[in-house]
């Protein structure tokens, strides 16, 4: 059952590494952002996973933090993003 | 009842590993960045998800399967929010034609 466990940990880590080549695509930086998000959830589902299969106390806690900072690096490069105030007219571009 | 049990994590697990690469395969393959957008929110919610359904049973106690929920509902909340920031930047980067 824990193997089961890890294979799976191991195939959403695979997988959600494959989708990195959008960072190396873009086209644009929304795009790589989103492939960060998308590795960020798949870390957290993979040490769930991990944290199930081994038993190894404080695991979860790992994946609570990678939560949040998975959640902020999204906030912060919205926040930061060029257009910000920009309304529709086209301006900062 | 243990077999029924594990019966049922491996097969939430299995779905959300599905979803996760449906997620993964979207966001390589759709054409433009608001499917995209479409396809990894599906990957978080679901995906995630069902990953966490799958390990409910097998938590020790009432708390940690607890703990599992809420961590799931901190994603759905922090997907939700990113996924309306993450449009709302696209619209202002490229408004729509």
């Amino acid at each position: 059952m824990n193997d089961v466990l890890l294979t799976a940990a191991g195939i959403i880590l695979v997988t959600v590494g494959a989708g990195l080549a959008r960072v190396l695509y873009g086209p644009r930086e929304v795009d790589r952002m989103m492939a960060v998000q998308l590795l960020g959830t798949g870390g957290i589902a993979a040490l769930l996973l991990a944290a199930s299969a081994t038993g190894v106390a404080g695991v979860e806690n790992v994946a609570l933090g990678l939560a949040l900072l998975s959640s902020f690096a999204s906030v912060a490069f919205v926040n930061a993003s060029p257009a910000q105030g920009a309304s529709d007219r086209g301006e900062n571009r | 009842m243990s077999i029924v049990l594990d019966l049922f994590t491996v097969v939430a697990v299995g779905a959300g590993v599905f979803f996760f690469l449906a997620g993964t395969v979207a966001l390589i393959r759709f054409p433009d960045s608001l499917s995209r957008l479409h396809g990894l929110t599906k990957a978080d919610n679901l995906g995630l998800g069902l990953v966490v359904l799958g390990l409910i049973p097998r938590a020790a106690s009432p708390l940690p399967a607890l703990k599992l929920i809420v961590l799931w509902a901190l994603v759905q909340l922090g997907s939700a929010t990113i996924a309306q920031m993450i449009g709302g930047a696209l619209r202002r980067r490229e408004p729509i034609e």
